[in-house]
């Protein structure tokens, strides 16, 4: 399941720790994402995996730890990075776990909300955008076009003009996707895209990440409790927990690495049941999770 | 709460009127009614001679108010039960002027210019009137001015007065020790209310919704009380007289004029008329509330204008598509303070003279109601909402005491129909589609 051009790295993380007073949320992980592949990051509630991406998008500065971005050949040290500038210096766009759109503006204009620095930078700090000279307009055009592209992508063109609110919950994630996706990134960071998704909108939310892996050649970052969409196009799987990281690999691996089972299942199922190797994927775990918005997902945490 | 049960019975069968509990509604109605006004109007006290005072009862009008009440309360509730519910936006009459409003921004914008620029020579007007519209226009203008603080970038400002207060003293200290004339002086007006704005910004960047109200409180009353004590400068409570008056292209208005000026009526042949700069002065807060609109309806659709909208919206999401936080709020906090030092120093040339007194709360009170009022973010609800507060209690003055009690009721009024503002409608910045066709 390894994508084609799986030799070029675009993100190394190297032993990141994030400790919030005496609480380690994220414990020495390492790992490597690559341009043109997806990455999952798995593990039950609570194993540091939004604090990675936190970390990653300069919501939070790491305790300890290398963050890499490669750029060319130019290698960027994300925490040195201020929080908002790593969208447009490393080339880093997320999304998030409870939907955050702008809900009071229409579609369209999230999506050019979201090209906010090459417009600002085309308006001359507002002066050519009041002027309403030529070049500024030339850029707006642009980024509408853009705009329209991701739209027609998500399917969303014909509700562009409604607010963003008035949009149905799966046509919200596609909305937020498409949104950081207009920022042009190089590494996409998804926090739980499915959650809530019924099984066709999960299924179509595949097509469009295998297509934007594939057409834009870009690395993504992909927290998820849905097996479906995990197992299904994933070519690569880290499991947290208790913010370590337990396992690496590619989905069958991980699948039948028994430090993931023990993780999910808790360990006196294996002793009692040594038939199951698998991870059970319970039925559209991320449809129950999602309803309860931040913490709540499918997965209990076995253990006390 | 009988409204509201009377209301989910109307939406689901719509059966006959439930009367008892409308009318039990509308006589508790009445009761708080006769309540209230027992005290406030039926008794009247009057000066009987000597150091006593009369009281007087109008028993005769709290009973016609209670009635009114009564019947008043009684038709908003059987309304709804009759025809449909009035919760959906544009139910209500009210609301469907402001749905057709919105439809029609362009022909009543064009025609509300065409009326305020006609208004100094319309056969009904007269110099109250024309003064009334001068204050009318500077609020409008404030309003706009906070407009782009609070409507867009979503950021509560409770010292709006402290930037036209800033403006009107730089402008008046400007005229007294450097002999600034009013052009002279309006850039810099503009820029130093910035720069206080820039100022106020910083220390509260992180703070949200009620702290912000607070601390944006504080510092009104913080410019405030500094002009007030900082008497060798601003002459404290005494303010500043003798502000020079605006010049019409360097032709100043006065009956006499010093040596080797011609005055605006010389020049132009026309007899003297103390009018003329009243005139002058409404035009110049038209020519500068206009100018404030275009440049705010411009820079909306700007990507800084869309960045202060994003950042009402969700400042977290803001920062993780690469907006900076801090240079939008800043600007935001400039660009709002600006307008209202231009309407400050615009102010201070009218009065021709300035003190603390006029820099108070409920100044600061008056212009977020005509934002809020309004509706925020909409620019014509600003300006009926700016007619509204400004002009209602002037022509209250023939119910003398009962005029706050008017406006009061009318604010209750537009509250209670558009909770959301008397033009709750956010018009897109751009869009993909055509223009929705007028309904």
């Amino acid at each position: 399941m390894t994508g084609a051009g799986s030799a070029v790295p675009l993100l190394e993380v190297e032993n990141l720790t994030m400790r919030f007073g005496g609480l380690v949320a994220v414990d020495d992980v390492s790992f490597t994402a690559y341009r043109g592949e997806i990455t999952a990051i798995i593990g039950p509630n609570g194993a540091g995996k939004t604090t990675v991406f936190n970390c990653l998008t300069g919501f939070y500065r790491p305790s300890a730890g290398r963050l890499a971005m490669h750029k060319g050949a130019e290698i960027l040290k994300l925490e040195r990075i201020e929080g908002f500038r790593i969208v447009r210096r490393a080339g880093i766009a997320r999304t998030f776990q409870n939907i955050r759109l702008f809900a009071g503006m229409t579609v369209l204009e999230n999506l050019i909300v979201a090209q906010h620095n090459p417009l600002m930078k085309a308006s001359v700090l507002s002066l050519a955008g009041l002027l309403g000279l030529p070049r500024y307009r030339a850029a707006e055009r642009a980024a509408v076009e853009r705009a329209r592209h991701w739209l027609d992508r998500i399917g969303l063109t014909d509700r562009a003009d409604r607010l963003a609110a008035a949009l149905p919950y799966g046509a919200q994630r596609r909305l937020e996707i498409a949104r950081a996706l207009c920022t042009g990134p190089a590494l996409l960071c998804l926090d739980e895209p499915a959650a809530g998704l019924n099984p066709r909108e999960s299924a179509e939310l595949n097509d469009l990440l295998l297509g934007v892996r594939d057409e834009e050649q870009i690395g993504i970052l992909l927290i998820e409790h849905d097996m479906s969409v995990v197992m299904g196009i994933s070519d690569h799987v880290i499991v947290l927990d208790y913010g370590r990281k337990i396992a690496d690999g590619t989905p069958a691996e991980v699948r039948a690495d028994p430090e993931v089972v023990k993780a999910y299942l808790g360990e006196d199922e294996i002793e009692e049941g040594s038939n199951k190797r698998d991870i059970v994927i319970p039925a559209q775990a991320g449809v129950q999770g999602s309803a309860a918005g931040d913490g709540g997902t499918g997965f209990p945490r076995p253990r006390e | 709460m009988t409204a509201a049960s009377g209301l989910a019975v109307a939406k689901a069968a719509r059966p006959p009127v439930l009367w008892a509990p409308l009318l039990k509604d509308a006589l508790v109605a009445a009761l708080v009614a006769v309540l209230l006004a027992l005290p406030l109007v039926g008794l009247q006290t009057y000066d009987i001679g000597g150091v006593a005072l009369g009281i007087r009862t109008h028993f005769d009008w709290v009973a016609i108010g209670a009635a009114a009440v009564f019947a008043g309360r009684l038709v908003l509730c059987v309304y709804p039960q009759l025809y449909g519910g009035r919760t959906v936006g544009g139910q209500t009459p009210l609301g469907r002027v402001a749905v057709w409003a919105n439809r029609q921004v362009l022909p009543i914008t064009l025609a509300g210019i065409a009326l305020a620029v006609a208004l100094p020579f319309l056969p009904f007007s007269s110099r109250y009137l024309i003064d009334l519209g001068t204050t009318v226009l500077i609020y409008v203008m404030l309003g706009w001015g906070l407009n782009v603080v609070v409507g867009l970038a979503g950021l509560l400002d409770l010292g709006y007065v402290a930037f036209y207060a800033v403006g009107a003293y730089t402008f008046a200290l400007l005229a007294r020790d450097l002999n600034f004339t009013f052009w002279e002086a309006l850039p810099f007006s503009g820029l130093v209310a910035a720069s206080f704005g820039v100022l106020l910004g910083f220390p509260v960047l992180r703070l949200r919704g009620d702290y912000l109200a607070i601390v944006t409180l504080g510092f009104g009353e913080i410019i405030r009380i500094v002009l007030l004590n900082w008497s060798p400068v601003t002459g404290g409570p005494n303010g500043i007289s003798d502000i020079p008056r605006p010049s019409f292209l360097g032709l100043p208005f006065a009956r006499s004029a010093p040596e080797d000026t011609t005055t605006f009526n010389q020049f132009f042949g026309l007899e003297f008329s103390p009018d003329h700069r009243v005139i002058f002065l409404y035009f110049v807060i038209l020519a500068m509330a206009l100018l404030t609109n275009a440049f705010t309806l411009r820079i909306r659709q700007l990507p800084i204008g869309r960045a202060w909208e994003a950042l009402r919206e969700d400042e977290v999401a803001s920062r993780a598509l690469g907006i900076n936080p801090t240079t939008v709020k800043l600007s935001a906090f400039a660009i709002g303070a600006m307008f209202g030092g231009f309407a400050g120093c615009f102010f201070a040339t009218r009065q021709g003279f300035i003190s603390p007194e006029s820099f108070t709360f409920i100044e600061s009170a008056t212009i977020l109601a005509i934002v809020v009022l309004g509706g925020m973010g909409s620019q014509l609800g600003v300006v009926l909402a700016a007619i509204l507060l400004v002009s209602l209690p002037e022509f209250g003055r023939a119910f003398a005491e009962f005029r706050m009690l008017i406006f009061g009721a009318a604010m209750v009024g537009v509250m209670v129909w558009r909770p959301r503002g008397l033009i709750a409608h956010r018009e897109p910045t751009l869009r993909l589609g055509p223009q929705p066709a007028p309904r």
